[in-house]
């Protein structure tokens, strides 16, 4: 049962399922919680079989899939893709659940729930594949079914939010196809071999300036998903277009794609790029978590505000990656999973009250708490989570990537990195502190704005607006009780990160001081651990800078 | 007869079709001028197929007639079909691909 | 000990968790059961944990609990750990005293509200919070409390979130404290960043030992523990409404009354100053960190005595001597005289919190109006609360025996007597000394002001018909603290006074914040006078002002000074030049890049510039695409016929060598179809356009008659089909 070929196939097998259901959602959905279910379930088996100590893949099943290409269909779990697998499950989990997840269409849901369970395929392969061929398959079968959920299930603008969903996404990956068919000849250049074996080509420098152009080509593709400021103006449209569902999900796993992906792929195949261009993307992630805090600010919109407030959310993580400590990627990745919990569960708060009156704008709102106590209470959770309140899921990583970037220059050093990834550490952390500030800021401005003042308008007073229903009470009950325990007891989820955290970092440093030794060399193959990579104290001393 | 007169007389009747193929503005013209070239290159074929001694032009021969037939029917069907809708057989009327 | 410490601030917090879940389901009687329960538990079981631990408490650094491991990442570790030293477990006690009487308090006060049980189950979480801030061991868990107790004065001074104001007062606090955090934040990274931990013990351990990694410079010549000190007293600012970021807590009066007891006035507000002693170490090693706050702290509590004179709302009055009193508790932990600060606050929660509710109780006898014009003469009619504020009036102005003139005399005697700021920065001590004395005599007469058009004279109030005094379960915890406010001095008695060992509190303090500040006796006397001088003299001035209400002195002082009066009356308008310096340029900006940046910079014009782009290239195009068959068979053909020419072309030779012997040149190309004998090769070796030589060989030699730069041009024909091709090189020959 822990097979992760069945982690990936279940959710399609359900989906063949539920298309041959008849129409309506009165068979097709309770097969599809059921078949969430399962996937949540499978998921925590994965969970219970994971070994901690172990830093690199678990549970890997291998099967040539085009041999002549040197295909495989390698699927393998470690620290960073195991919390992010159990996000996924869960979200898609609560939103099939939730009745909200169409948003005001309450036609073709057969078809939503196929594509959901779609989607939860391509999510779960893309994160568990270590075969590029077969990770690039399943970023793009991602992209088919999100496209129709906005498309179809969307908002008035959904047509225009749909395309330019698509085609950001599309300029990003078939750039990165580009890349990786080039990757794909180096690597039989210097191999001899023809593979798309993740750790086969995580062992491959190239020369300078093609690895340069192929670390951008990576890093456009997964910068657009995070998304990085000023790649992130699809975002806002694709959230409020989308339906209730369709932003959960968008937020709560599709986003982490792009962090993911940079983690994963950008860092241990171009380190030395990586280096290079870190400290513009450092800066960009910065700007993206003021820029984007304060864009919140000022939206009347509420799903356009939690949109907003993903793009500063998400610029720790990028932060935290970047600083290449144990802090920083480990609060990265927990700033991951606290984002979906809280930022997925504001979204689905906010598709409740749109479900209720209609309408999304802050100005129409007013003293509903009187009216839903209970959504009043649970959306307060999720602003707090997201807000970082101690205690809760959010302070947590930003807490973790803060830290880790005001200490990175100690952190680097100690580390032996031959050189700092980037200029004025200290300064960044407190430029991206002042994002605390502000989060309170819009977040407790947009709830004033929902909950709180005088029931005043009459909409408001309609017995249409009603509190959570049981299905949304258990739903809520579910992500509040994760924002808690996330903020209470994080450390389960840190201790399984840390193996596989710690050997990233620690191979990222080999390849980037033998890549240091080596600048201009062609095309190599350099196995991290099989050769005294790690700068001589003499050259740990040169690097540091002078006081 | 040497090889290169049936060669001759095929080049000059592809030659005839294609012109025809690219010149003239009526549907079922252009058919049968597709037609010319078809039979041009089985010509051809028979052609080299006779001097080599080799009987496989001779099975392609078949298999270009046994196109040319499904060619015909099929463009005629859509020439009938234009017809139909269109009431012109005038290719440049024809132009819904335009970009 | 009968359990752990951990049970201290969980009992609260079950309470208000199960409040939250189930308590609208509950009579009142039930929710306010559990609530007293909670909170009292957690007063019986931190007693239980300070008496029987006393010996561990005062010798071996305090009882620990930890746990578990909070968070863990590569060399930062953060456990789950309380601590209940000398210092945290008498704020425990005070801690949980208070929230027990308020509790109590509240029962009666807030007995008509329909949203009981969500009231106690927020004052359950903010007792549960304080307590988590009070006994952190370390500074991440200090911070859950430090943020929750915010979190919880949010939602309390919201509580009645139907009037907009009200929420938005709530909102300001938050955001104020945030800004607070952000230093509180920056304080903690730099303390980790230096001596790589976060556990307070170990950071004070290292302080003690004089601590080099706290003690290296850092910026602009000041130690690390300057920079980190200054950081988290900003924070300290925040939560402890000093300058600047006071603003909030006389908006926060918008809150119920209990509330602005327990909250706003004995416990959250003097989380900042309970910090600074708490790090007290780390703040000895920066004495310029400790001047600012010092200096900050004299400054609020003048500028709050000023402000406070002018007000005419019951709450507010009080709201500006509390920030003016936590000036004075700064200025106490500013000075290093920690045991001196901690005192004041001990004092100051009972007669703060018994002010607080005595207002409560009038408000609650006039149907809730806080204007002090429109009352007057409620002594008679309001017995207890009368007493019990006269005492708490006389504590806080500093009449002798009365508990605040022992604390705040503490701290005024420190002041001037302190050694701690070194000779550069001398100057320091007696500026706020002095400032300390003005912002006394301040007090006095605000607060006597307040007392004597509240309690004396005609009533003004609307309701003098029904006045009635409160329910005993409000008159029971006011009495409580009236008590409090009048005996608590009694447990820091100065040496001059009660001996060497009368200084209970700075006997007690010294293992957590190190020993008294030694003041000499002589000098002692002369300030004990001198206060006393002032607070007489402030009473005084304000009996001929507003005894029995506002007199001919006080309205001949308006009409003399009105400009004056204005401005006070208005706050010196620091609301309003944050609103115009912060808030609205920040809001403008944001929509500025809202709609500058976001809609027309990225998206109008990098992302439309590109559709632009494309869409153009697109319209050129389709003028390709006509839609005409035959023509695109011509374009076919024509291609067709190009790409059979260009296909037909000799192979580029895949060796070319070029040798150059002296001043021949020998061309060999090593080509599969060269030794064919079907192409022809042509080779013009010195660039004039004519063939040098000429036929089937592929290799050819020339022999240069003068050194120089030739282009060499060798053509490659293939004569079946007359295509060519030519290859170009550049030699040198010498």
């Amino acid at each position: 049962m822990t097979d992760l070929t069945l982690t990936v196939l279940i959710p399609l097998l359900g989906a063949v399922v539920v298309i041959a259901t008849p129409r309506g959602d009165r068979t097709s959905r309770p097969i599809g919680i059921v078949v969430a279910l399962v996937s949540l379930v499978q998921s925590l088996l994965i969970l219970r079989a994971f070994d901690k100590s172990i830093g690199a893949f678990q549970l890997e099943t291998d099967r040539p899939w085009v041999p002549a290409l040197g295909i495989h269909f390698h699927l393998g779990v470690d620290g960073i893709s195991l919390w992010l697998v159990l996000l996924t499950t869960l979200m898609v989990f609560l939103t099939l659940l939730s009745p909200q997840a169409m948003g005001l269409h309450k036609t073709r849901s057969r078809e939503f729930i196929v594509a959901m369970l779609v989607l939860e395929t391509g999510m779960l392969g893309t994160f568990l594949a270590i075969d590029l061929f077969a990770f690039y398959v399943f970023w793009e079968l991602m992209l088919i079914p999100m496209y129709f959920i906005i498309g179809i299930w969307g908002g008035e603008r959904r047509l225009y939010a749909a395309i330019k969903f698509v085609i950001f996404t599309l300029v990003g990956s078939l750039l990165m196809l580009a890349a990786i068919l080039y990757l794909y000849a180096q690597v039989h250049a210097v191999t001899g071999q023809w593979t798309f074996d993740y750790a086969t080509w995580a062992t491959i420098t190239l020369p300078r300036g093609p690895e340069l152009l192929c670390f951008l080509a990576f890093t456009l593709a997964f910068m657009i998903k995070v998304p990085l400021v000023p790649l992130h103006t699809w975002l806002p449209d694709a959230h409020v277009e989308a339906p209730t569902g369709g932003s959960v999900i968008l937020a709560a796993v599709l986003l982490k794609f792009g962090a993911y992906g940079f983690l994963r792929f950008a860092l241990p195949f171009f380190p030395l790029a990586a280096q290079q261009t870190a400290p513009i993307i450092a800066w960009l992630a910065v700007a993206g978590i003021i820029f984007g805090a304060l864009m919140a600010w000022v939206q009347d919109d509420v799903k356009k505000l939690v949109a907003y407030s993903s793009v500063s959310h998400l610029g720790f993580v990028v932060l935290g990656i970047l600083v290449l400590s144990d802090k920083g990627i480990q609060g990265g990745i927990f700033q991951m999973l606290a984002h979906g919990i809280s930022t997925g569960g504001l979204f689905l708060a906010v598709g409740i009250l749109y479900d209720r009156r209609h309408t999304r704008q802050l100005a129409d709102f007013g003293g509903l708490w009187k009216k839903v106590p209970v959504l009043g209470a649970c959306f307060l959770v999720l602003v707090l989570a997201s807000a970082g309140l101690p205690g809760l899921c959010g302070f947590v990583g930003e807490f973790l990537v803060l830290s880790g970037t005001f200490t990175a220059g100690k952190d680097w050093r100690a580390s032996g990195l031959s050189s700092p990834m980037f200029g004025h550490p200290a300064l960044l952390a407190g430029l991206a502190a002042t994002a605390a500030i502000l989060a309170a800021v819009y977040l407790l401005t947009m709830y004033q704005r929902v909950m709180f003042g005088p029931l005043d308008k009459p909409e408001n007073r309609d017995p249409q607006v009603r509190d959570l229903g049981l299905r949304e009470r258990l739903v809520f009950g579910v992500l509040v009780l994760a924002a808690l325990v996330m903020g209470v007891a994080p450390q389960p989820i840190l201790e399984r990160t840390a193996a596989s955290v710690q050997a990233l970092t620690a191979s990222y440093r080999d390849r980037l001081a033998e890549a240091h030794a080596n600048p201009d060399g062609p095309a190599r193959r350099v196995i991290p651990g099989q050769r005294p990579a790690r700068p001589t104290t003499a050259q740990a001393e040169r690097a540091r800078p002078s006081r | 007869m040497p090889t290169y007169a049936y060669i001759l007389v095929s080049l000059a009747l592809f030659f005839v079709g294609t012109a025809g193929v690219l010149l003239r503005r009526n549907a079922l013209i252009v058919l049968m001028s597709v037609e010319l070239q078809l039979a041009a290159g089985t010509l051809a074929l028979l052609a080299f197929s006779r001097a080599l001694g080799d009987q496989k032009g001779h099975v392609f021969a078949f298999f270009v007639m046994a196109l040319a037939a499904a060619e015909a029917a099929v463009g005629l069907a859509i020439v009938v079909s234009v017809f139909r809708t269109r009431r012109t057989a005038n290719l440049d009327d024809v132009n819904a691909l335009k970009g | 000990m009968l359990s752990h410490l951990r049970t201290i601030p969980l009992l609260p917090l079950l309470g208000a968790a199960y409040l939250i879940l189930v308590g609208r389901h509950h009579s009142r009687r039930a929710v306010h059961h559990i609530a007293c329960m909670a909170v009292g538990a957690a007063l019986v079981v931190s007693a239980d944990a300070f008496f029987f631990g006393l010996p561990a408490l005062v010798k071996e650094g305090g009882l620990t609990d930890v746990v578990g491991t909070w968070f863990a990442s590569g060399d930062l570790r953060v456990d789950l750990a309380l601590r209940m030293d000398a210092l945290s477990g008498l704020m425990c006690l005070v801690v949980t005293l208070v929230g027990t009487l308020i509790h109590i308090y509240s029962t009666g006060y807030m007995a008509h509200d329909k949203d009981y049980a969500r009231f106690f189950a927020y004052l359950n979480l903010f007792c549960g919070a304080m307590l988590l801030l009070v006994l952190g061991d370390n500074l991440p868990v200090m911070f859950i409390g430090w943020e929750g107790v915010g979190l919880c004065s949010y939602l309390l001074i919201g509580f009645w979130y139907g009037e907009t104001a009200n929420a938005s007062a709530g909102k300001k606090a938050f955001i104020t404290n945030r800004v607070g955090d952000l230093g509180f934040l920056i304080g903690m990274f730099l303390l980790f960043r230096a001596a790589g931990t976060l556990d307070i013990p170990a950071l004070l351990d290292t302080a003690r030992g004089g601590g080099a990694v706290l003690t290296a410079t850092l910026w602009w010549g000041q130690p690390v523990a300057f920079w980190a000190a200054l950081f988290l007293f900003f924070g300290a600012a925040g939560k402890s409404a000093q300058i600047p970021l006071y603003v909030w807590l006389p908006d926060a009066m918008a809150g119920p009354t209990p509330v602005s007891a327990l909250i706003h006035a004995a416990t959250m507000v003097t989380a900042g100053v309970y910090m600074v002693a708490r790090l007290g170490a780390m703040y000895l090693l920066a004495p310029a960190a400790l001047a600012i706050v010092a200096g900050v702290g004299a400054l609020t509590a003048l500028f709050a005595a000023v402000i406070a004179l002018g007000q005419n709302d019951f709450k507010k009055i009080l709201a500006y001597s509390t920030i003016s009193q936590l000036g004075f508790m700064f200025v106490g932990v500013g000075t290093g005289n920690f045991a001196g600060g901690i005192f004041h606050l001990f004092t100051h929660a009972f007669f703060k919190a018994g002010l607080f509710l005595c207002a409560g109780s009038v408000m609650h006898a006039l149907g809730g109006s806080g204007d002090i014009t429109r009352m007057g003469g409620l002594a008679g009619k309001l017995p207890w609360t009368t007493w019990v504020f006269r005492v708490c009036w006389l504590a806080i102005c500093g009449v002798p025996i009365f508990s605040g003139f022992f604390s705040k005399d503490a701290i005024v005697a420190g002041a001037f007597a302190t050694e701690v700021f070194g000779p550069r920065l001398a100057w320091v001590s007696p500026t706020v000394g002095a400032g300390l004395l003005a912002a006394a005599l301040g007090t006095a007469f605000y607060m006597s002001r307040l007392y004597y058009l509240v309690f004396t004279g005609e009533c003004r109030a609307d309701t003098r018909g029904h006045l009635h005094e409160s329910p005993i379960e409000m008159v029971g915890p006011l009495v409580v603290f009236g008590l409090g406010a009048f005996l608590a001095g009694m447990a820091g008695l100065p040496p001059a006074v009660g001996g060497s060992r009368a200084d209970l509190i700075g006997h007690w303090l010294a293992p957590a914040v190190g020993p008294p500040l030694e003041v000499s006796s002589g000098f002692e006397w002369r300030m004990m006078v001198a206060s006393t001088v002032i607070a007489l003299a402030g009473i005084g001035l304000a009996r001929l002002f507003f005894g029995g209400g506002a007199r001919e002195p006080a309205r001949r002082f308006v009409a003399a000074l009105p400009r004056l009066v204005a401005v006070v009356r208005s706050k010196f308008f620091v609301d309003e030049i944050y609103q115009w310096l912060v808030v609205r340029p920040l809001r403008g900006l944001s929509r500025g890049l809202f709609v500058v940046v976001d809609r027309i910079l990225i998206d109008e014009l990098l992302v439309g510039g590109w559709t632009f782009l494309v869409d153009t290239i697109g319209r050129f195009l389709r003028l390709v695409q006509v839609g005409d068959v035959q023509r695109y068979l011509a374009i076919f053909a024509m291609g067709l016929a190009a790409l059979v020419y260009v296909m037909a072309r000799p192979a580029a030779p895949s060796e070319l060598k070029i040798r150059i012997e002296g001043r021949s040149a020998v061309v060999e190309l090593g080509d599969r179809e060269a030794t064919s004998g079907k192409l022809d090769y042509g080779f013009d070796f010195d660039g004039d356009g004519r063939e040098d030589r000429s036929g089937p060989s592929p290799n050819a030699t020339w022999s240069y008659t003068r050194p120089g730069r030739y282009r060499l041009r060798i053509r490659v024909t293939d004569p079946q089909w007359s295509t060519a091709r030519t290859i170009e090189r550049t030699i040198d020959i010498r």
